[in-house]
């Protein structure tokens, strides 16, 4: 059994259908990159998947069962994280407050809660150096690197013990030394069990990182192809039109 | 990026541990306004012989709390993205509501004092719920409060005083424990409250995160409508609070009290370090900024400089922590 199923998944925003009728199956512990032009909804459907929009149209297959999100918490507890595009860490707070937005840990009775400071920053650290990357979590996040603030958010993504971890583009706002991290990062996810689907433009994140490719072009998947089986040159066609479908 | 690392746990050894968010992110701002504090304490006692007793100085304290209290509820606000300029005639409201139920009502003290803080909350609720839930923005939403309850308050009132209030509710103004003003103590006990809240909850946690990066909170799950409503239930209590201080000092519900006192309290704010534009801030910082502009009242007031003095030199000052706000954040953006 698939442990995500798509079935005709379309989303429309006002004119614009940044989805029509998207189809896709992806089993437990498979690596999948999504790739496709800019505008080609890409970042629409992780949405989808994650409960940020609910579809219009089409449903969502999670572990057998149909299952509708009314917002990211549902998607959350359902075991689906998403680390979006643009990170959205909260620069005035650590790190370890960061992992932890919104889920804080607490000490105390009734009402009278303070946070437990000490264990999210030993659980912080915890998860952080899972990812092998080096991040003070005491220090506020705003001055920290682009491979340092993907851990965060990672890590984050983690806490819940995730099933199916989306990624927008980790490696698009980062240094060619920190995309190696972030490469290395996924790679760990995928050894530790994780479903993990990636958007990125760049082909070689895909190709060092992913069991499959799907490309998505005008809202649509025109084809889903393992990565064994084709090449740099084929998938740029696909993205581009000049191959219409495979 | 390794070395730059390595870097960093060494940096943070000199900050001598902090042991809160607060003192991590603030501790170079409070430094700045308890060292003018403390310099223009100094200044005072030279210049004049009667501001270095311990009787002026708890008078200091007495005179600041009220406004120290109404600042703490403005710094909730303006963490929290926003600000209230209700303060001020909640003040004028919540004053003359308190008068009215303890002299045309006769209710007891504390019914009328609680009935004045749950008036204060339920201002601040019809505050947050225009800013959170209707998406007006802060400064128009509480800008119409401020204007309508000051009617209200005229038209309660017919513009006069309620006079004659209990001897027992002027204690709360003019009483002493242990030596120490009853207001002064409320100062105390408000800060103290505030600064649990704000730097270790999650609450407090939350009106940070909102108030820096409002989209990052609601996608975690940060039930943002909610903070920001909450932010001002807290700023609409604390000044109910200031409200039936002043009145007890006062002995009186005045429809005019509290005028302009909004601008007063967001003044401490940002002499207390807190940034304009939300996110950043601390209660100690407020109370500081506070007792900054009392200082500068009192010792003018003992060189008998005049009162307009007083007011230039609070403006000029203001202006120079803003502009000092917003250069650092322009070297953050850079
Ligand atoms: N919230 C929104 N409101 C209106 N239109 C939207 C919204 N989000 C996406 N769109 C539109 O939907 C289409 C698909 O957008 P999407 O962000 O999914 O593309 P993408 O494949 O992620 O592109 P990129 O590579 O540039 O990130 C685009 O035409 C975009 O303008
Ligand atoms: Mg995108």
């Amino acid at each position: 059994m698939p442990i995500l199923e798509l079935r005709n998944v379309a989303k429309r925003f006002g004119a614009v259908e940044a989805l029509r009728g998207v189809s896709l199956s992806i089993e437990a512990g498979e690596a999948i990159g999504l790739v496709g032009d800019n505008g080609a909804g890409k970042s629409t459907l992780l949405k989808v998947i994650s409960g940020v929009y609910p579809p219009d149209d089409g449903e969502l297959v999670l572990e057998g069962k149909v299952r509708r999100f009314a917002s990211p918490l549902d998607a959350r507890d359902a075991g689906i994280e998403i680390v979006h595009q643009d990170l959205a860490l909260c620069d005035n707070l650590d790190a370890a407050l960061n992992v932890f937005l919104g889920r804080e840990l607490t000490r105390g009775i009734g009402p009278f809660r303070l946070i437990d400071q000490a264990a999210m920053r030993s659980q912080a650290k915890a998860l952080i150096e899972v990812l092998e990357v080096e991040v003070a979590v005491t220090e506020p996040v705003r001055a920290m690197s682009g491979g340092q603030r993907q851990a965060i958010a990672i890590a984050r993504a983690l806490l819940g013990n995730a099933k199916i971890v989306l990624l927008d583009e980790p490696t698009a706002a980062i240094s060619i030394a920190a995309v190696e991290q972030v490469l290395a990062l996924i790679r760990r996810l995928k050894a530790r069990g994780h479903t993990v689907i990636i958007i990125s433009h760049r082909m070689s994140d895909i190709f060092e990182t992913c069991n499959r490719i799907v490309v998505m072009r005008h809202g649509e998947n025109v084809a889903t192809k393992r990565v064994l089986e084709t090449d740099r040159q084929e998938v740029t066609n696909l993205i581009t039109g000049a191959l219409a479908r495979a | 990026m390794a070395s730059d690392l390595q870097h960093k746990p060494q940096l943070a050894a000199l900050w001598a541990r902090p042991e809160t968010l607060l003192a991590r992110l603030f501790d170079h701002r409070i430094a700045g306004i308890a060292t003018a504090l403390l310099a223009l304490m100094v200044f005072f006692s030279f210049a004049s012989d009667a501001f270095l007793s311990v009787n002026n100085l708890l008078n200091v304290t007495r005179q600041v709390s009220i406004m120290a209290i109404l600042s703490v509820g403005m710094t909730i606000a303006i963490i929290s993205g926003g600000i209230d300029l209700s303060v001020g005639s909640i003040i004028a409201f919540v004053g003359v509501i308190v008068a009215s139920a303890m002299t045309d009502l006769s209710l007891p003290i504390w019914v009328a004092v609680l009935f004045g803080l749950a008036t204060g909350a339920a201002i601040g609720f019809g505050n947050g719920a225009l800013v959170a839930l209707a998406g007006v923005p802060a400064f128009i939403a509480t800008l119409g409060t401020m204007t309508a309850l000051r009617g209200l308050t005229y038209l309660y009132t017919d513009g006069y005083p309620i006079y004659n209030l209990p001897t027992a509710f002027a204690w709360l103004g003019a009483g002493y424990v242990a030596g120490i003003p009853v207001p002064t103590i409320l100062m105390l006990l408000v800060g103290a409250v505030a600064y649990v809240v704000l730097s270790r909850t999650p609450f407090g946690i939350h009106i940070y995160a909102v108030g820096e990066n409002e989209t990052a909170a609601r996608r975690v799950g940060v039930r943002v409508a909610r903070v920001k409503l909450l932010a001002y239930v807290a700023c609409g209590i604390l000044a109910a609070i200031s409200a039936i201080v002043l009145a007890a000092r006062l002995r009186a519900g005045l429809p005019t009290s509290g005028f302009t006192y909004e601008l007063t309290a967001i003044a401490a704010v940002i002499l207390g370090g807190t940034s304009i534009s939300g996110g950043q801030g601390s209660v100690i910082g407020t109370i500081l900024g506070a007792l900054l502009l009392g200082v500068l009242a009192n010792g003018l007031t003992l060189l008998n400089i005049e009162p307009y003095v007083l007011e230039v030199v609070t403006g000029g000052i203001i202006i120079v922590a803003v502009l000092m706000d917003s250069l650092k954040h322009r070297k953050r953006a850079s």
